[in-house]
Parts: C-alpha cells; sequence; structure tokens
C-alpha cells in the first residue's frame, strides 16, 4: 500500500514537474488577488482602525485558504483525463492497491498545494509588510495541506462519480462560490460588522473555521480558543474525504 | 486459463425509464493454455463486458470462473496478477515518457525497479518501439501506440493476455504487422492470447479457435475452417442477359447440390458444395443453349456467411440492429 502510494505519487509529481506552467496558472489567482485585491482591503482596514501590517495579516492566510479550496477541488479534471485515455482503467487491472491510487494522487496534490502556499507566503513577505511568527506560518502550512487533502479527495471522487468535463465544473462552481463568500475569506465576517443572519450562516460553513484558524496562526495566537474548532474541523473533513474518496476508488466500474 | 460457466452481467438502465439491460446471458467459456482464441461478434454483443468480467474490472451479476488458475470471485487480485489485458482504447496518457509508462506498470505489478526497467527494454525491442523511450506517447504512431499497450499488458510476463479490439483504428500496414507480433507472441512465448474482435479477417487469420457471441450468448464455436463448413457450399454468382435470367437458373438449379436459388435482372445466384466443380458443368450447359455468360463469380464462405447462418443476420445487420436499439 505505501510503495504504491508512492509510485503513483511519483507518477503525478513527475507530470507536475514537467510541466511547471500549471502550477503557475494555480496561484495566478490568488496571487491577483494579492496585487489587485490586497492593497485595497489593507486601506479599507485601515479606515477602520486597523495597521497596514494587521490588515496583511488577514488577508495572507485567507489567501492561501482560497488556493487550497479552488486548486485542491479542480484536480478531479486531470482525473477524468485519466479516465478518458484508458489509464485509470489499466491501472485497475493490475494487483495495485484502490486506496493507494486515490492516496498517490491526493498526496501529489496537497504537496503542490502547499508549494503554492509558500510561494505566495514568502511574496506577500518580501513585498508588502506581513510579520507572522515561523511557527505560525508552518502550522498554517500543515492546515492548508490537510485542506488540500480533503478537496483531492472530494475532487477525485466526484469527478470518479459523475464521468464528465461538463457537470463536474458546473457542480464545483455552484458549490464552491457561496462556500468562498460566506467563509470570510475576502473581508472576515465577524460578529459586530456582518448581519446576524450572514453570521450565523457562516459559522456551519467549515471552510469559516478552516479561515479563522489560518489567521490565526498567522497572529500567533496558539491558545486552545483561538486553535481548536479550527483544526477539528479539518481534520474531520480529512478523514472523512479520504474515507469517501478511498469508496469511491474501491467501487466497481469506477 | 480460463473456465466460465454460466457468466452472466445486468445493468441498470440510467434515467426514470429505468429497466434492466442483460448484456451477457450466462457465457460458458473454456480456453487451454497455449491457445490463440478469437472471442468474435457485432458491436454491443457483449464482447467487452465478458472481457471485463474475466479480468475483474466488472463483477458478474451470476457465474462463476476461474482464470489463470485463480477463482475470479474469491481471489480477484490472484487473478490481476496473473494476466494481462490491453484495452479497447488503450491505456497511455499522453504526457507521460515511453520508458516511464513501463517501469510504473511494471512496478505496480510488484517488480522490482531494475527488472520493470530490464523488461520494459526487452518488450520495446520484441515490439519494435526501440528509441522511442524517452519520447511522450502522445507522439507515438497509432501503431506505435498500440504496441506500446500491448507492452504495458505484457509487462510481468502473464501466461493469459486479453485483447480487446487490438487493430480497431489501426491501418492496414500496421494492422498486419500487429498480427504478426500476437502471432509471435504465442509461438515463442507460449501465451495464451484471448482477443475480442468484429473483424472476421482478423479473426479469421489470427486465431486457431473463435468463440462467436451474439446477444449475451455464444452461438458457436470451433476452428475457422470448421465454422466455414457449417455453411453449406460456396457461392455463385452468375451474369446473364436479363431476358435469359429464368431459363440460365433453370439450368443451375439442374447441377448436383445446388440450393438457394435466386435469380433478378440477370444475376443468377446459388450455392454448391464445391464451386470449383460446379462452374465448368454450368458452362457447358449454358453454352449448348446458347445463353452467353456476362462475368461470373465464386465465392468460399467467408465468416460473414457464418455469422449469418449462425443467427440468421449478417455482422453488419446486426450491428445496425443494436445500434438503432
Amino acid at each position: 500500500m505505501l510503495r504504491d502510494t508512492w509510485l503513483i505519487f511519483r507518477r503525478d509529481m513527475k507530470a507536475a514537474l514537467r510541466n511547471p506552467t500549471w502550477i503557475m496558472i494555480g496561484i495566478m489567482q490568488p496571487l491577483l488577488y494579492l496585487f489587485l485585491f490586497g492593497p485595497l482591503m489593507v486601506k479599507a482596514m485601515q479606515a477602520q482602525g486597523l495597521s497596514e501590517v494587521d490588515g496583511w495579516m488577514l488577508l495572507t492566510p485567507a489567501l492561501i485558504a482560497q488556493l487550497a479550496l479552488f486548486g485542491s477541488s479542480f484536480v478531479g479534471f486531470g482525473l477524468l483525463a485519466d479516465y478518458r485515455s484508458g489509464v485509470v482503467e489499466r491501472f485497475r487491472v493490475t494487483p495495485v492497491s484502490r486506496g493507494a491510487l486515490l492516496l498517490g494522487k491526493v498526496l501529489a496534490s496537497a504537496l503542490q498545494a502547499v508549494v503554492q502556499a509558500i510561494l505566495i507566503i514568502l511574496l506577500a513577505y518580501l513585498v508588502f509588510d506581513l510579520d507572522a511568527p515561523v511557527g505560525g506560518v508552518l502550522l498554517s502550512l500543515v492546515i492548508v495541506f490537510l485542506l488540500a487533502v480533503s478537496l483531492a479527495s472530494c475532487s477525485y471522487a466526484l469527478a470518479l462519480t459523475l464521468k464528465s468535463e461538463e457537470t463536474f465544473p458546473a457542480l464545483l462552481n455552484a458549490v464552491l462560490i457561496p462556500l468562498l463568500l460566506l467563509s470570510g475569506i475576502l473581508l472576515p465576517i465577524t460578529a459586530g460588522v456582518a448581519p446576524k443572519w450572514l453570521y450565523t450562516i457562516s459559522q456551519i460553513n467549515p471552510f469559516r473555521h478552516v479561515v479563522d484558524v489560518e489567521r490565526s496562526s498567522f497572529r500567533g495566537d496558539f491558545t486552545m480558543d483561538a486553535l481548536f474548532t479550527g483544526s477539528v474541523v479539518v481534520l474531520v473533513m480529512a478523514v472523512v474525504s479520504v474515507w469517501w474518496g478511498t469508496r469511491t476508488f474501491q467501487k466497481e466500474n469506477a | 486459463m480460463i473456465t466460465a460457466r454460466g457468466l452472466e452481467r445486468r445493468f441498470r438502465r440510467k434515467g426514470r425509464t429505468g429497466g434492466e439491460v442483460h448484456a451477457v446471458k450466462g457465457v460458458d467459456l473454456d480456453v487451454d493454455a497455449g491457445e490463440l482464441v478469437g472471442f468474435l461478434g457485432p458491436n454491443g454483443a457483449g464482447k467487452t463486458t465478458t472481457l471485463r468480467m474475466l479480468t475483474t474490472l466488472l463483477k458478474p451479476t451470476a457465474g462463476t470462473a476461474t482464470v489463470g488458475g485463480r477463482d475470479l470471485l474469491a481471489d480477484p487480485v490472484g487473478v490481476r496478477e496473473r494476466i494481462g489485458y490491453v484495452a479497447q482504447g488503450g491505456g497511455t496518457s499522453p504526457e507521460t515518457k515511453v520508458a516511464d509508462e513501463l517501469e510504473l506498470q511494471g512496478r505496480l505489478y510488484r517488480m522490482s525497479k531494475a527488472d520493470a526497467i530490464a523488461r520494459g527494454a526487452e518488450l520495446a525491442e520484441q515490439l519494435d518501439l526501440t528509441g522511442l523511450d524517452q519520447r511522450l506517447t502522445r507522439t507515438l504512431s497509432g501503431g506505435q501506440r498500440r504496441r506500446l499497450d500491448i507492452a504495458l499488458g505484457l509487462i510481468h510476463s502473464p501466461g493469459l493476455v486479453f485483447l480487446d479490439e487490438p487493430s480497431t483504428g489501426l491501418d492496414p500496414q500496421s494492422r498486419a504487422n500487429l498480427w504478426e507480433h500476437i502471432r509471435r507472441l504465442r509461438a515463442e512465448q507460449g501465451v495464451t492470447v484471448f482477443l475480442t474482435t468484429h473483424y472476421l479477417d482478423e479473426a479469421d487469420s489470427l486465431s486457431d479457435r473463435l468463440i462467436v457471441i451474439d446477444d449475451g450468448r455464444i452461438v458457436a464455436e470451433g476452428t475457422p475452417d470448421a465454422l466455414k463448413a457449417r455453411v453449406s457450399g460456396d457461392r455463385v454468382e452468375v451474369g446473364v442477359d436479363p431476358e435469359q435470367g429464368a431459363d440460365a437458373a433453370e439450368i443451375a438449379g439442374r447441377l448436383a447440390g445446388a440450393h438457394e436459388l435466386s435469380v433478378a435482372d440477370g444475376e443468377v445466384r446459388f450455392r454448391v458444395p464445391r464451386g470449383d466443380v460446379a462452374l465448368p458443368e454450368l458452362l457447358r450447359a449454358l453454352d449448348a443453349k446458347s445463353i452467353p455468360m456476362r462475368s461470373v463469380q465464386v465465392h468460399r464462405p467467408t465468416l460473414d456467411d457464418v455469422f449469418l447462418t449462425l443467427t440468421g443476420r449478417s455482422l453488419r445487420e446486426a450491428e445496425e440492429g443494436t445500434r438503432a436499439a
């Protein structure tokens, strides 16, 4: 199982490295937010009495969560291509473990998300006023990794269930946009600012808590209070998603 | 190598109308070690579904099978280790190098890295793929890619290999070349080959034995010659002047063993046991009545005739039937 996972992981990493343009295209979106939206948001935050550093400390961790959210959700496309070309079926006739077929791909996607997150953090640090403790940044990367594992597993499971290049992105967009808006990635949804009903809905959105915990760890706030909910949420998401993905890969005719 | 009893597969139809498709309706198969067996039938007859069941990709709804000495249902991993499978559409990803695909495939079959590389190189040489190892698979020609598919199916030296429509989409030259490789595979390495095809010439020239499937059931099996012998005799077509068609038909009908006689627009058609023997006699008889012959053709029975005799439909009609359904 471990060996099989490694073989599949290596195959996907090789493919990614052969065509690194995709990693760059993947970070274009958060990069645009960083440069074209960041300065605006920081100014708006200053009007609310926050410092410039505070503004970047709110935006950067949210952007790396967004990167994992959007980047990893679309990895299923790669699987659909493999499905169409018959590669999935060729692997399924070998004795390779079905779980490894999923895990290898998921780990490769998650590693790419972490690399992209590091690039974003470095840029924010070098170009703008970001001042986050090393420990906090490392913790936030662990969370990005888990988030990417969850979303990539779901994405692969969904792609293999739908088996359609048309419905797959349509469904993803329908789900991701509300998740994004209700997670406070662009503007923190706080009890003070947001209408009560919006605040309440956002509490049900698991990604909101993941974004919150990303921000706490960037601030270096390692208290139980700040980390507990978000960490539990991201761990549960990862476990449930991998379980779902593995089941889908084990199903016959998948 | 393969023993199947009563294999069945039903699919639930999607959509509101529901219902079931009974794709394979109880198939019995026996394939011995070292045989090259052709599985022939029109598109939609259940060839690929049967193949997918035998290769563990699809669970049978009913029935049992042992493949490569392992029980299909109890030990699917054991079956997977012992067989090679080359799918209809192949299975290479366009952006991967030939050598990488071969190495990974070998390692997925639990081979060591060194063994997988060595075996990959050996197969590349046998299948005329030398010098292509650093090429991306999308840059290969259709014939090369097909041979790579086969190399991938053979990387772990299985005793039994399944080829699903191996030559579909290849140009005539690549097809002939591929057939040569398949024959050599069996002759030199003793690999048992089970291939599906809906091309009669492929089934005819390649297989020791044919199993014919139609509408989910095995309708016949035997050597290509034995199957052709079931069709009674050669088909003869004689062209005469339209006004003399009836007279010519009467003469033809008097030939020994002539049957299935028909005449239309001066085209007289019939079957006789030996067309080559009947022809001189027919010529003399027509000459005696001063009926000039415009054209003549003698057809040996083809597998298409066999299919027609067995099922009452030609292969092409059978395919159009499934498409319309």
